[in-house]
């Protein structure tokens, strides 16, 4: 029972770091029908950059937060610019070479600046534990300050969708991008807006676990980026509650595995998970039905 | 159409010659054993590009799990060959029917999943099967399979290389590989037009599955040891980058995609730091410059007849 209390605490925070990433994929695949498996590199730079305002600048966990988010939303905008613009109309099976290669790049440009080694990130939360009704099961205060960044974050994203007008265009073009064009919206900069918006919590989560877990590598970004990937597609991809839906969701099936003894198996049972969901809903728990049309 | 005639012949003296010049060039120690080595890896990424590409590029369905499917058959002739110390050909024919049953196995439920997320099903689907090997014990789980004999020699690659092209070919020329072109031009109309969709997309996934078990099993039998990693997601996708590079449905170009891409990767070892950045720089500059690949669409010929209109012009 105590552990079992122990996984769900693990598992809230590991569906929130699920959840931050799979938002950002489920967005732009929204937009632009791209899987743009860049994302988890993102949610990596985000967490080096945190890594380097920490430790050679000093910042507070907040200030190199909000600074990492900012970074990484730029990056993001550069990389739709460079990389994705030109293979906008191309087919899908080039959009996803490219973003492969684009994910390549990064992974490994980044592991040429600096160095395959796994780093050490600053202790920059307070590492307080509380005991939950006095079991043995414990709380760390930094599963609290993941799940308030989490919820505050994705209260500030639902803000932006559907109460600004960039969030309305947003949601214009994610329905029809051609009718959105013909009404004035200037889908060039809808694209760059969901790009950073998606980055920056990318950046966040990346930040988020690098606090958390205290070490970072150059290839960190791949396993959870697949994996927010899979939670997206549980979700339904494009649906915006189905992220956040589909990363608990993970994040808990994955830390209940691991309860039960499982734990080699858990990223298994995670693609299992996502099988088993495409085939009873191919569009995902939260997902439209579209009908096929000729 | 006859079997013997003009173009027919002249092929198969090509075929024969390239093996005896190779193979008595390997002999005599002109091909030392480290361009033998390229050669195998060219060999087996040649298999699997031509069976992936009757996958993806001819019917059409996105697959991210062939390296699965080359792992299957990997393991399968390791264990055939160096647990029950079976002759090779008994390891590739056992590769390639277990494969090929895998294929039926994962076929069947995925293949209602159509674009995107037949690609992530797939996906799905070859991470398990390596997390199954890393977790497995009698296989050696992560440290990987060891001691297998060393039995891919230049006439099992050729033998093996020469057989998958020619049956693949052959199969997309036939009434069932017509069928399966034409799900991959428009699944709609073909199942409107009466074709058993379901039926010829597992068909095609199978047999590629079959042949790409065979690469697995030529891969074993060459490097003695054989681990999980080695056939992740990464290797699906180079395999797929492959057939994308040659051109979508088109054989030639898969061929050729597999000895550019080995070549080009080759080149890149001498830059161990940068190998992987510059592989990506290279990848991206294909899918921007040229997304239909060095061949593009349909096969390429020679002596191209004069006249009509090159495709790839008009898409510009």
């Amino acid at each position: 029972m105590e552990q079992l209390i122990q996984q769900l605490v693990n598992g809230v925070s590991l569906g929130s770091i699920y959840a931050l990433i799979a938002l950002g994929y489920t967005m732009v695949y929204g937009i632009i029908n791209l899987i743009n498996f860049a994302h988890g590199d993102i949610y990596m730079i985000g967490a080096y950059i945190g890594f380097a305002l920490t430790t050679f600048l000093h910042l507070g966990f907040f200030p190199a937060l909000i600074l990492s988010m900012l970074l990484t939303s730029m990056l993001g905008m550069v990389i739709e610019k460079v990389a994705y613009k030109p293979i906008r109309k191309s087919t899908r099976i080039a959009a996803l070479i490219t973003a492969i290669s684009v994910s390549l790049f990064l992974e490994y440009g980044m592991m040429y600046f600096v160095k395959p080694e796994t780093r050490t990130f600053p202790e920059v939360l307070p590492n307080k534990q509380i005991s939950i009704f006095n079991t043995s099961a414990v709380l760390d205060i930094k599963n609290i300050y993941i799940l308030v960044v989490t919820i505050t974050l994705m209260l500030i994203l639902q803000y932006v969708i559907y109460k600004t007008k960039v969030g309305k265009a947003m949601r214009a073009v994610s329905l029809d991008s051609d009718a959105a064009q013909l009404m004035g919206i200037d889908i060039n900069k809808t694209i760059s807006y969901t790009f950073a918006i998606g980055s920056a919590l990318a950046g966040a989560a990346g930040v988020l676990v690098g606090s958390y877990y205290n070490s970072i590598n150059p290839l960190m970004g791949v396993v959870p980026g697949l994996k927010a990937f899979v939670a997206a597609v549980i979700g339904g991809i494009g649906v915006i509650p189905g992220a956040v839906l589909g990363g608990f969701f993970l994040g808990f099936t994955e830390t209940l595995v691991s309860a039960f003894g499982g734990s080699l198996y858990k990223d298994a049972v995670a693609f299992a998970v996502l099988i088993l969901v495409l085939l009873i809903k191919p569009k995902g728990l939260l997902g439209r039905n579209i009908r096929e049309k000729v | 159409m006859k079997l013997i005639n003009k173009k027919n012949m002249l092929g198969f003296l090509a075929v024969i010659l390239t093996y005896a010049i190779a193979g008595f060039l390997i002999d005599k120690g002109f091909i030392d054993s480290y361009i033998f080595l390229n050669i195998v890896l060219i060999g087996i990424n040649i298999i699997l590009a031509v069976s992936l590409n009757l996958i993806t590029g001819f019917t059409g369905q996105f697959s991210l799990g062939h390296a699965a499917f080359m792992s299957i058959g990997a393991y399968t002739s390791g264990i055939l060959t160096a647990k029950l110390g079976l002759p090779f050909w008994v390891g590739i024919l056992g590769a390639a029917l277990l494969a090929a049953v895998a294929g039926i196995i994962i076929g069947i439920p995925t293949l209602r999943l159509k674009g995107d997320y037949l690609a992530i099903a797939t996906l799905g689907f070859g991470e398990i099967v390596k997390i199954i090997g890393l977790n497995t014990d009698y296989i050696g789980g992560a440290t990987g399979l060891n001691d297998i004999p060393r039995y891919t020699t230049w006439t099992w690659l050729y033998f093996c290389v020469v057989v998958t092209v020619l049956l693949i070919s052959n199969f997309i020329k036939s009434y069932k590989g017509r069928a399966c072109i034409s799900i991959g031009e428009d699944e709609i109309a073909a199942e409107a037009m009466g074709v058993n969709t379901t039926y010829y997309k597992v068909l095609a996934f199978t047999l590629g599955s079959f042949f790409a078990g065979i690469a697995g099993a030529l891969y074993a039998n060459y490097f003695y040891f054989i681990k999980p990693d080695s056939f992740g997601f990464m290797k699906s996708i180079d395999i797929l980058v492959i057939v994308v590079f040659g051109g979508m449905a088109s054989i030639k170009g898969s061929i050729l995609g597999a000895v550019l891409l080995s070549l080009i990767s080759l080149f890149l070892q001498g830059i161990p730091e940068l190998r992987m950045v510059v592989y990506a720089v290279i990848l991206f500059l294909i899918m921007v410059y040229r997304p239909q690949g060095i061949i593009g669409k349909g096969e390429f010929k020679l002596f191209k007849k004069r006249g009509g209109l090159n495709a790839n012009n008009q898409s510009k």
